[in-house]
């Protein structure tokens, strides 16, 4: 028996936090100017004591406007993705889910352009559409995989697989009859790219929002753990499903929303970080919650550093760097054996 | 019926059957239950009015062909489902109106096994029957842990709390899901087809194990099964169903009645009375010939 203490959760989310801040830095440092890591620390901690005016303006510009807010980008949308990943695999009781194989990021990402065309002048109207896109294909998607009343995986993959390219198909005709309008590119859609800058405000209003639904998210983890081991199961143990079900679906699908409207549809984050984490540190989703979104923000990070960095002056969208990585994964787990 | 008409007579009701039934823990009184498609359509499955009490240290099978209702009546005991006429009671409280926390403390339920989608160790699970006593997080406490060893060591499989779930053998799985039950420390366990899976060694195991833990923790236990031979070996009294109508109920030597079992499992079989007062039931070929 080893039970997950207070004392070795609060250990774990340290070194990882540890290592997010060593991979910001390494991201910070790379790229096509080089910055070495001593210069790098000494302005790091210029800044934290409100003395950013003293550095140079033009290597200030690239490292801490450009840069900088750019990882923090890939942050929150790194820990959005592996928690709402998490999440789903929870909840469908299905290993391989993940916003992206389940179609709700293509949703998100149709929700937007729809929302976008409907009613360009609004602020929030990306994030918004992307939220109800999101919810309405997790609804479908539960809906196409239940099989006589019981949720059958299989199904429920290929459900999603095919919700994700039909929405694909339309998002790639609405951004061809469509141009001319400020709809960004169909890479960020379908790929997921984190090169266009978002502004402090939204950015803002981002992380709000990821902390609020990680939070929702985190409060449920408990009974999570229960409802792995089946939704009777977790009901007899005093698990108040119905609840539990309905602030994680509703929680999970803002988060990939708020991903999905800030970078785009960015594949397999959800469901690498979680597999990982949950190889290293067991599937006790109390640790695994908040262990899946540092390690999610720490492989978009690196992920996006990798693709600016990988074929200079050219940028990769990060996107085609998770895919890269996780479409082998995913064919890994589901040879494994889908139970 | 009304909800105040259902208010008065149960509390006008209450205390003298209180008084009436001392000891009884288990009070099914003509509960029924009807399951339709929408509220307009007609029920497609229906279990008729259905009563039975069981006393602390009882074990009670329930009894029936597939399809008879025995699903059903598990689920009106644990409270999942409210009765539609009648009333579940565990301890003078209907069960259906308990919350679900306060539920799984007095009421614990062991399923055939579902499968378990990511490893985890068997007594990381015995510790999940903790969960109803917990807040917030629940991180384990040692009274918790205590608890969840005393459990595992009760079914006789504390050498087993570090292995995996997924790599143990359908008799020891049975018995840590059992151990989880016990961990929920309940008055009431439930358990359905729990031999379904196991070889004829484990099925006496478990059963034994479940006469000694109801006597040792004055547990209530209701098995539903299928398995007639178990049950008339096992269980103080018998509920016997057939297309969701209670047939019988009573111990086994008044139930096991061979014309009524060949009616009821639509087999021939011979019924006779063992050496310690319990029948023993003996499948026949349709030629006559014995088969067991």
């Amino acid at each position: 028996m080893r039970p997950l203490t207070l004392r070795r959760l609060l250990w774990t989310c340290g070194s990882l936090a540890v290592l997010l801040l060593a991979s910001v830095v390494l991201a910070l440092k790379l790229g096509a100017v080089p910055i070495s890591v001593t210069d790098l620390l000494l302005d790091l901690g210029r800044i934290a004591i409100g003395r950013a005016n003293e550095l140079p303006t033009e290597y200030r510009l690239i490292v801490f406007d450009l840069r900088l807010p750019r990882i923090l980008l890939g942050i929150l949308v790194g820990a959005a993705l592996s928690v709402a990943g998490a999440s789903f695999q929870a909840l469908l009781r299905n290993p391989l889910a993940d916003p992206y194989v389940l179609g709700v990021s293509s949703g998100a990402a149709l929700g937007s352009i729809l929302a976008l065309l409907i009613a360009p002048g609004f602020a929030l109207v990306t994030p918004l559409g992307a939220f109800l896109g999101a919810i309405a294909t997790i609804a479908g998607v539960y809906f196409l995989g239940r099989r006589e009343g019981q949720l059958d995986s299989a199904t429920l993959l290929l459900g999603g697989i095919i919700s994700a390219s039909f929405f694909s198909a339309i998002i790639m005709f609405l951004l061809t009859t469509l141009s001319g309008r400020d709809l960004r590119g169909m890479v960020f859609w379908l790929m997921g790219d984190l090169s266009t800058p978002v502004s402090a405000g939204t950015q803002w209003i981002f992380t709000v929002g990821l902390v609020a639904g990680i939070g929702a998210i985190y409060s449920t983890s408990a009974d999570l753990n229960l409802l792995l081991t089946g939704e009777r199961e977790a009901i007899h143990l005093g698990v108040d499903v119905t609840r539990v079900k309905l602030v994680v679906y509703v929680s999970a699908s803002l988060l990939t929303a708020l991903a999905v409207s800030a970078s785009g549809a960015i594949g397999y984050v959800g469901l690498l970080v979680p597999h990982a984490v949950r190889l290293i540190f067991g599937s006790d989703y109390r640790l695994l919650i908040p262990a899946s979104a540092l390690c999610g923000a720490i492989a978009i990070v690196l992920a996006d550093t990798l693709a600016r960095t990988i074929v200079p002056p050219t940028e990769l969208p990060v996107g085609a760097m998770t895919a890269m990585a996780g479409a082998p994964v995913f064919i890994y787990l589901l040879r494994r054996g889908l139970r | 019926m009304s909800a105040p008409d259902t208010f008065a007579q149960t509390a006008g009701g209450r205390e003298d059957r209180a008084h009436r039934e001392q000891g009884v823990r288990l009070n099914v009184e003509q509960a029924s239950y009807a399951y339709s498609p929408s509220e307009q359509s007609a029920p497609t499955f229906t279990l008729g009015a259905t009563s039975f009490q069981a006393r602390e240290r009882e074990i009670v099978a329930i009894l029936g062909p597939n399809a008879s209702g025995k699903s059903t009546l598990l689920r009106l005991i644990t409270g999942t489902i409210a009765p539609l006429s009648g009333r579940v009671e565990l301890d003078g409280e209907e069960t259906s109106r308990l919350d679900v926390r306060m539920r799984a403390q007095r009421i614990a339920v062991v399923h055939q096994e579902s499968p378990i989608v990511y490893p985890a160790l068997a007594g990381d699970f015995v510790l999940q029957g903790r969960f109803p006593y917990g807040r917030a997080l629940r991180f384990a406490n040692p009274e918790d842990i205590e608890i969840a060893r005393n459990a595992l060591a009760q079914v006789g499989a504390e050498h087993l709390s570090k292995r995996t779930i997924g790599e143990l053998s359908g008799g020891e799985k049975q018995r840590v899901i059992l151990a989880r039950a016990l961990a929920q420390q309940p008055r009431l366990i439930l358990l359905d087809e729990p031999t379904l899976h196991l070889d004829i060694g484990a099925q006496v195991e478990l059963l034994e194990r479940l006469r000694q833990l109801a006597k040792e923790n004055r547990y209530t236990v209701v098995v539903v099964t299928h398995e007639l031979g178990l049950a008339a070996e096992f269980a103080d009294q018998v509920v016997l169903l057939q297309h969701g109508r209670c047939l019988r109920v009573g111990p086994p030597a008044t139930v096991y009645q061979k014309e009524l079992l060949e009616q009821v499992f639509d087999a021939p079989l011979d019924v006779e009375l063992g050496p310690a007062g319990r029948p023993r039931v003996n499948l026949r070929a349709r030629r006559g010939e014995d088969i067991t």
